[in-house]
């Protein structure tokens, strides 16, 4: 019947080749359209462009000499990563519950900092990819704001190299609740104008509402997760289905949608913003003092002071930095919520200084396998904000 | 023993290999021969109800086991009405490094399976699209196996190489 219709109609399939460096897909990733008219038929994704070699080079490393790579997984929210890495080398090594408190708090907010974050430039880019550049500098100053909080902390906006086995590069600097505030303050008047110039604004509606939509099924047989996946009505956020870190002491809500369309997961991260804030909030309301390293020399390198003066400690710094930190022979999984689904972390070792294997679940190489399902029957056009809402990072997909 | 292990062989009997518990993983190996069975029991059972496969990996033992036995093929699956995880392995041997493709189970193993293709050379009878997904096609050799030398650099390709 369709094969008629189109001999009616006189036209003919055409290929398209979009990519790999098209100015309206951030990221390095080609998609092989076949259109009849404006109507996409068929569509192949092409990824790999950013590929390399995460786990060969971790495999190659000791156990600590990984974080770098994981800050270039998804390098909008590096802090994720890293805290996630060093979650599942602490779970392996049976010290899971010796980090201590202050430094889980800490982790906790540098998580929900940079998914804040991430969804800033996420909506922000995904908005000047349809042409609405005022809302994209709205998101952009957010994020350089949010960035600013990051850097203060550890001396560096993207690729963070924050977290360590057992404890953190450093504490928080001083005033940092304060400088949180003023900087919430801020970014909550951005998000009101993003949301006035958006929720409700026509073209916005028409090139979002019911384009790129999946069901609750398929997005699960797809293995969604993240806004993604929620908007898509499943409310599975691992922060809340195993709570890690201090997710366990905070009140916040997860956002669920009902269409799967790339308006639902616009609304999901918006919400997840502000559910963010909240977190960080209470946080910085609980937090404990104390040290933030683990007090063993085995894990964490001893000070500087005690390296000079006790002939153990400069063993040990000696040992784990040539050696590296030694794992015991065994396997685990930790999943933790990063902000495009679950980042999850699967190590093998066979004991000794070095992973055996480091693997890592990225959770938009699951989501951008969908794209050819979620675009068929649908138009080119409709290829940008499907794509935008996916939040493909090519560092992550192709690792 | 976990409660999951213990429910798998009691329904799979000796179709389980062997069975772990490590840091609250629970992990059973599963005879090759049997593996889509198993997972579309484990998928569809209520008692189980494993509908995501959140990760699909392999892992090299070369050297620390016999060759028979060189890899290892991992699925993690989750489970969202039961919030339960399962590691199910399955082991591939060096001279056939062959085993079937879930892909038929979860959609979701397609690009998974062809990541491990590409960096293990392992080959998923049954795949609709047995390529490699990360790098090129004219790549020589499989990069993750543990006998392909970190160091190696392979020829440049494109129209001026």
């Amino acid at each position: 019947m369709e094969n008629r219709h189109q001999l009616d109609l006189n036209t003919e399939l055409m290929v398209l080749n979009m990519g790999p460096s098209h100015p309206a897909t951030h990221g390095t990733v080609r998609f092989f359209i076949k259109l009849d008219g404006e109507k996409i038929i068929h569509m192949e994704t092409e990824i790999g462009y950013l590929h390399r070699a995460f786990e060969k080079h971790c495999e190659d490393g000791t156990w600590s000499k990984a974080f770098p790579y994981t800050d270039r997984l998804n390098y909008n929210s590096a802090p994720q990563n890293n805290v996630a890495y060093a979650l599942a080398v602490e779970k392996l090594m049976g010290m899971a519950d010796k980090v201590p408190a202050r430094t889980v708090y800490i982790r906790t907010i540098m998580c929900e900092l940079s998914r804040m974050a991430d969804h800033y430039t996420n909506l922000g880019a995904a908005t000047l990819e349809l042409g609405a550049l005022t809302a994209f500098l709205y998101f952009v100053e957010a994020r350089e704001l949010t960035w600013d909080l990051i850097e203060s902390v550890c001396g560096a906006r993207l690729t963070s190299n924050y977290v360590r086995i057992g404890g953190l590069a450093s504490d928080l600097p001083e005033g940092f609740a304060g400088k949180v505030k003023e900087v919430f303050a801020k970014n909550r008047v951005f998000w009101d104008e993003f949301d006035k110039l958006l929720t409700k604004n026509r073209i916005f509606l028409d090139r979002m509402r019911d384009t790129g939509a999946i069901s609750r099924d398929d997005a699960i047989a797809y293995a969604f997760t993240g806004p993604c996946l929620r908007a898509a009505g499943v409310e599975y956020d691992v922060r809340k289905a195993s709570p890690y870190l201090a997710y366990g002491n905070v009140d916040f809500d997860i956002p669920v949608g009902t269409t799967g369309d790339n308006f639902d997961r616009y609304l999901v991260r918006m919400e997840e913003i502000r559910q963010s804030e909240r977190i960080i909030e209470q946080c910085l309301a609980q937090m404990p003092s104390g040290p933030i390293n683990i007090n063993d020399a085995a894990v964490r390198n001893p000070s500087k002071e005690e390296v000079k003066s006790n002939m153990a400690s400069m063993i040990f710094h000696f040992k784990n930095t040539i050696e590296g930190i030694q794992v015991p022979k065994g396997e685990v999984y930790v999943p933790t919520e990063g902000s495009n689904g679950e980042v999850g972390f699967y190590l093998v070792s066979q004991g000794g200084g070095k992973p055996w294997k480091c693997r890592v679940r990225p959770p938009c190489f699951a989501l951008t396998q969908a794209m050819g399902h979620m675009c068929k029957g649908s138009f080119l056009a409709d290829i940008i904000p499907t794509f935008d809402m996916i939040n493909l990072i090519g560092g992550e997909c192709d690792r | 023993m976990g409660r999951l292990i213990d429910l798998c062989k009691r329904k799979l009997g000796d179709t389980v290999l062997s069975a772990h518990e490590q840091h609250g993983d629970e992990t059973v190996v599963i005879r090759k021969d049997a593996l889509l069975t198993v997972l579309r029991w484990l998928r569809d059972d209520d008692a189980m109800k494993f509908d995501f496969m959140m990760d699909l990996t392999a892992v090299d033992y070369l050297g620390t086991r016999a060759r028979s036995e060189r890899f290892e093929v991992v699925y993690h699956l989750f489970s969202l009405k039961n919030n339960h995880r399962l590691r199910v392995k399955t082991l591939v041997a060096d001279d056939d490094p062959v085993t079937e493709s879930v892909v038929t189970v979860w959609v979701a193993a397609n690009w998974f399976e062809r990541e491990v293709w590409d960096m293990y050379g392992i080959i998923f009878k049954g795949h609709p699209n047995m390529k490699r997904i990360l790098l090129y096609e004219e790549f020589e050799g499989h990069p993750l196996r543990k006998d392909y030398n970190i160091r190696k650099r392979q020829p440049l390709i494109g129209p001026e190489n």
